[in-house]
């Protein structure tokens, strides 16, 4: 019993030790950059475009649903107005990161772990050490990139579609009735631009992190078909609770 | 952990070394020293040496699961030793400071699975190397994809992606996509496996002329005992316990080894017993 929790902390502690080892060698490779733009702009426009409308159809009805919720609340006490700096805010700071970036985890970063482990699973990835290219350079580094590029504006955009979408409720529905001036005017004066770099902040680092375990598991898959399923989940669950957990840092440090 | 670390590594510092000498291959010499490697239990390459002469021609056959191609993935650096050496070109490649000079020598490997990269054309696996290295300019890179696709009777399949293709021709494009590198010491894991007769036959003759042509060193691991022998300066035949004998092929073909005799003289695949 003991002897499986050690051995659970150590596997954890040596996990932690790799990702940050590979992290600090693909940052390395930033510098070789332009040798691979293309392979980054492609991975930008494959994340980017092709998250674009879920993340859009889960950020307006998020801020639909929020607007609804809070604004009927709100009507109860007749301080309905407030409602564009509490659909702004949470949008901005909270829900458009933390939600788009889950999202961008089940969709983008099982399709790098699921793409990196076949290729570690089928020799592609000896093939290339055999060419004398590094794996790091040539997979981790272009999707880092393109996820610290494309994740955030992904987020600015459901930020925004989000705001739309409660303006919109706010407006039509007849309980809460708030025109658009004024959840416009009340969103502004409560949103600050330290609150709007704050969330860019963290998506970019919930992107970081999604492409990040994508390629550290996708390098550590073993075994087969069988191998590159557990690594897909596995990217997935990982990616979920470390944007959690650093969710809850960054709030805290960021306050 | 640093283990999987080193082996992501693989290749870093070389990676921004310019390409000298693409045009020549001058063939390198490769000494293996008491080389032993096991998976967990399983003892897999048992003291094996070997040396294997510039310019030289060396097939290894032996059973299914003797660890042939392991053996050349040590030689590839894909996998280390447990205890051993192995010495290129009369560098020891596993010594601790190697990576940090240019190795003066190239060398790659066909894989067994062929092991392209999927996501690729075939021109692309085939340039890869070229255009990752900036070896040279683009429309000259895309002749030597020509040439070299030509060379394995595949001219004009450049725009094919590797899923289109059948087992055999996924073979001949590894080879191809070797070959592009102007290795000093290439080497093939069962390059006929999949290949029609025809086919191997012409592979045989592109092997020799390369031979003449560039003095390059090549190791074959083959079950096809009629290519292996007919190709090969020599041969050397392996099996659970180890090395069993070096020798050329006709040395080979009157072994009075049992182990050696049972091995080449089968009824379906061997060459043919004398009765
Ligand atoms: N990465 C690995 N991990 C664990 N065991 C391995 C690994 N690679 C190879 N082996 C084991 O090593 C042994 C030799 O494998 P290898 O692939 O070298 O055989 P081979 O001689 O090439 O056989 P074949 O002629 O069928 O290709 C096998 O028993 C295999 O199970
Ligand atoms: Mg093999």
């Amino acid at each position: 019993m003991i002897e499986a929790l050690g051995r659970n902390i150590l596997n954890l502690t040596q996990t932690a030790g790799e990702m940050v080892k590979l992290f600090g060698q693909t940052v390395l490779y930033f510098k070789e950059a332009p040798r691979n733009l293309p392979s980054i702009f492609r991975q930008t426009a494959e994340i980017g475009i092709g998250t674009l409308p879920v993340a859009s159809v889960l950020a307006l009805f998020v801020g639909m649903v929020l607007a609804l919720q809070t604004g009927s609340e709100l009507a109860l006490y007749g301080s309905q107005e407030a409602i564009g700096a509490i659909v702004g805010l949470s949008m901005v700071k909270e829900l458009g990161p933390v939600m788009t970036c889950l999202l961008v985890a089940g969709r983008v970063g099982s399709s790098m772990a699921a793409e990196v482990g076949a290729m570690q699973v089928y020799e592609e990835i000896d093939a290339l050490k055999t060419l004398e290219i590094s794996p790091i350079r040539y997979l981790a580094m272009p999707r880092l990139l393109a996820c610290l590029f494309a994740v955030p504006a992904l987020v600015i955009f459901s930020m925004l579609i989000g705001i739309a979408g409660g303006a919109f409720i706010s407006d039509i529905n007849p309980v809460i009735n708030v025109p658009y001036n004024v959840y416009y005017e009340n969103m502004i004066r409560a949103i600050g631009y330290l609150d709007i770099v704050k969330g860019i902040i963290k998506a970019t680092v919930f992107g970081g992190i999604v492409a990040h375990v994508g390629c550290y598991v996708g390098f550590k898959t073993r075994g087969g078909a069988r191998g590159i399923g557990q690594s897909t989940t596995r990217a997935v669950v990982m990616s979920f609770l470390m944007i959690l957990v650093a969710d809850y840092f960054l709030s805290r440090l960021m306050m | 952990m640093s283990g999987f670390f080193k082996k992501l590594m693989h290749g870093f510092s070389q990676d921004s070394d310019p390409v000298t000498n693409y045009e020549g291959s001058k063939g390198v010499g490769l000494r293996i020293e008491n080389l032993n490697k096991s998976f967990e239990d399983n003892h897999v390459l048992r003291d094996i040496s070997l040396d294997i002469q510039a310019g030289e021609t060396f097939s290894i056959i032996g059973p299914s699961g003797t660890g042939k191609s392991v053996l050349l993935k040590h030689i590839v650096k894909l996998i280390t030793p447990d205890s051993g050496k192995i010495y290129i070109d009369g560098q020891d490649i596993f010594a601790e400071d190697v990576d940090k000079k240019p190795k003066g020598y190239r060398y790659s490997m066909v894989f067994q699975t062929s092991a392209l990269f999927n996501s690729l054309s075939v021109g692309e696996n085939v340039g890869l190397w070229l255009r990752e290295k900036r070896v040279c300019p683009e429309n000259r890179i895309r002749r030597i994809i020509r040439e070299k696709l030509r060379l394995v009777g595949l001219e004009g399949k450049e725009e094919l992606m590797i899923s289109e293709l059948s087992g055999g021709m996924k073979k001949r494009v590894a080879i191809a996509r070797s070959l592009a590198m102007n290795p000093d010491l290439i080497l093939y894991d069962e390059p006929t496996a999949e290949l029609d007769p025809v086919t191997s036959d012409e592979l045989a003759r592109v092997i020799m002329d390369l031979k003449k042509e560039l003095q390059l060193t090549t190791i074959i691991v083959s079950h096809d005992l009629n290519f292996a022998l007919y190709l090969s300066d020599r041969v050397a035949m392996i099996d659970p316990e180890g090395i069993v004998e070096v020798g050329t092929p006709d040395q080979i073909k009157a072994s009075e080894n049992p182990v050696v005799r049972k091995f080449i003289y089968t009824t379906t695949k061997g060459i043919k017993g004398e009765d």
